[in-house]
């Protein structure tokens, strides 16, 4: 029994982490989604590169000034890559969406092919900082330090986009041009800069999760179309455009994702996109697509 | 938004009725025909290898273009009942009969059936959000042939396929293998074609280009979708079943995301809605991957990728979409 209860508390807590790395990654996605229409289909892509940065950075003798350097190299690189993809899809605005989900995957291939020319194949494992590589004991279980680190900073990091989305005039504004972007033109806001910021800061946030979570998602070859996938199941499932949604969504994938493995390794991921199957038959719009949004 | 933005991919002439083929269209794959069947006689040994594995991705590529083109949903997952299809017809070779049409028959049976259980939660969807939901469903099924071990290998894929076999002989030789992939591929894309140019075909555009019109007008597009999707997913498996002809081996990357990228780039790149362009467009990445991939370290991606960053902004319509007409405003048309 008390053995169960123990597989309990680490599949709980890995979720956790999982999940609000998660998060951070798909809020860029569906809030570039929400106010630009722009399916970024290379925002995995974006991940994996942050993910190199701590490799190329850190490697394996880690330091917290190594550490701190990694986060500033990957967020340069995410305003980098925001600004590239927003320069990118800027001409096709007045096309399809499908047109410009096309224009990032092609993105997408070319960047996960120069990751790789650059980085070579192999799986790139990266150490956590000092002091945090041992374990911490949870409720008299062993746990990794590193992931309750994890697990804070992706709490504050989910508060603050809650804050600035929910509770300031920016985030009104941001919020009022997923609902509708026409109406906010007609009254006279130039949503434009706004726009291209949440663009840059959704890339930023993707390095920086790459970052944070390349102790946990080693960069290799292949993890730019897994961490896409799972953001986009989070993002479907919460509702594009939605910031709670994807944090209720980020946590239940995190949840699943981790307890599924926990016990069943093999049906983790029917289990995965099962209840997005679930979700879509009931709600075909996410979750969470009616508290803001609906112009679908 | 799926159906009108998908719809601007490309949007050949609105034709109800059966289409007719043109003296020249006529000649024209006349020609294609008897070159491609006298390609072994010219070619050595492994470039009619490559042209076999090229009509086996122009297949897929043009069964994509059903669902892309035709009926306006953007498929990113059409690699799933490509792998399927490979997988039974390997399987049915080793533990059933490798007798000329089982395997195939296998295959497309596999990749129709799937089709009709993934197809009935997908199509529900439009747009981008069918573009997510075929991507994640795709995962799901090489989930399934990572961890199925028994049955499919797991990650090293079922290697060692029984070579398939017409009238008691193994079909080992490259020029009888190219002529039995040509057949089929011949087959697989009549049975495209005449879909395309039946009503059917005609009420598949129609729903593309506006769905809640044809919904008033006494239509179920739910229906239509789904036909076309199971169609498409069982020209998917024919082309998997020759893919396992061919290679004698499936693995998970044939269901793989790059796999469905590739084909979804062959339909751009040749042009969506015209079933001729994706399979120029199928060649075209082909000869990239496997022929200049090599002398690039096997980074054939990266030029693909390049290539197809160029044909977003300057062919929206595709090979296909590039007008060879005496007019000339006409020769460089851009999606209206």
């Amino acid at each position: 029994m008390a053995n169960w209860v123990d597989i309990g508390v680490i599949a709980v807590l890995n979720g956790l982490a999982i999940g609000l790395l998660l998060f951070v990654v798909a809020v860029g996605l569906s809030l570039v989604f929400g106010m630009m229409d722009v399916l970024n289909l290379a925002h995995g892509a974006v991940f994996v590169a942050g993910a190199y940065v701590a490799w190329w950075v850190v490697g394996g003798s880690p330091t917290w000034t190594g550490w701190l350097a990694a986060l500033g190299v990957a967020l340069a690189v995410g305003a980098l890559a925001g600004g590239g993809l927003l320069l990118m899809t800027g001409p096709l605005a007045r096309r399809s969406h499908l047109e410009q989900a096309l224009l990032t995957l092609g993105v997408a291939l070319v960047v996960a092919e120069l990751l790789s020319l650059a980085f070579g194949e192999d799986v790139r494992s990266v150490s956590p900082p000092p002091g945090l590589g041992g374990t911490v004991s949870v409720l008299g279980n062993a746990y990794p330090a590193y992931r309750l680190l994890l697990i804070a900073l992706g709490a504050g990091l989910a508060v603050a986009a809650h804050v600035v989305v929910e509770r300031t005039p920016l985030g009104a504004l941001v919020r009022a041009t997923v609902a509708d972007r026409d109406m906010v033109a007609a009254v006279g806001i130039d949503a434009r800069l706004v726009r291209a910021g949440v663009f840059v800061v959704g890339s930023m946030l993707a390095t920086t999760a790459g970052v944070l979570g390349s102790p946990i998602y080693s960069p290799r070859p292949g993890l730019d179309s897994t961490i896409l996938i799972l953001a986009l199941v989070v993002v479907v499932i919460g509702g594009l455009g939605s910031v709670r949604g994807a944090l209720v969504a980020a946590l239940l994938i995190g949840q699943i994702e981790s307890t599924g493995r926990a016990l069943l390794s093999d049906l983790a991921s029917f289990l995965l996109f099962g209840s997005l199957a679930i979700v879509l038959a009931l709600r075909p719009r996410g979750l969470f697509a009616g508290a803001i949004g609906g112009q679908h | 938004m799926g159906a009108a933005g998908a719809g601007r991919l490309a949007r050949p002439p609105y034709r109800p009725g059966y289409a007719h083929v043109g003296w020249r269209a006529g000649t024209a794959t006349t020609v294609a025909v008897l070159a491609l069947a006298s390609a072994p006689f010219f070619l050595a040994p492994y470039a009619t290898t490559a042209l076999t594995r090229m009509l086996i991705f122009a297949l897929l590529a043009a069964s994509l273009d059903l669902l892309v083109g035709i009926t306006g949903l953007p498929s990113l997952g059409h690699a799933a009942y490509f792998g399927v299809g490979a997988y039974a017809a390997g399987w049915i070779a080793g533990h059933g009969t490798a007798a000329a049409p089982a395997p195939l028959l296998a295959a497309v049976a596999a990749g129709a059936l799937m089709a009709v259980a993934l197809g009935w939660v997908a199509v529900r969807s439009s747009g981008v959000f069918f573009l997510i939901i075929t991507l994640a469903l795709a995962e799901v099924v090489r989930q399934l042939a990572v961890s199925w071990e028994p049955v499919t290998g797991g990650s090293n894929g079922m290697y060692g396929i029984a070579a398939t076999r017409v009238g008691g002989t193994a079909l080992t030789n490259v020029a009888h293998l190219h002529w039995y992939v040509l057949f089929w591929f011949l087959v697989g894309l009549l049975v495209l074609w005449s879909l395309s140019a039946s009503p059917f075909g005609a009420t598949l555009r129609g729903i593309r280009d506006n769905e809640p019109r044809m919904r008033a007008v006494g239509y179920r597009p739910f229906r239509y979708k789904l036909a076309a999707f199971v169609a498409a997913g069982a020209v998917a498996g024919l082309a998997g079943g020759l893919l396992a002809a061919q290679q004698r081996l499936a693995t998970p990357e044939d269901l793989g995301f790059t796999t469905s990228a590739l084909a979804l780039l062959a339909v751009v790149i040749g042009g969506s809605g015209t079933i001729w362009g994706p399979c120029l467009g199928a060649a075209l990445v082909i000869l990239v991957r496997d022929s200049f991939g090599p002398s690039l370290d096997g980074h054939g991606p990266l030029v693909l990728g390049l290539v197809f960053i160029v044909v977003v902004y300057a062919m929206p319509r595709g090979v296909a979409g590039v007008r060879w007409s005496r007019r000339r405003p006409q020769l460089r048309t851009k999606a209206g």
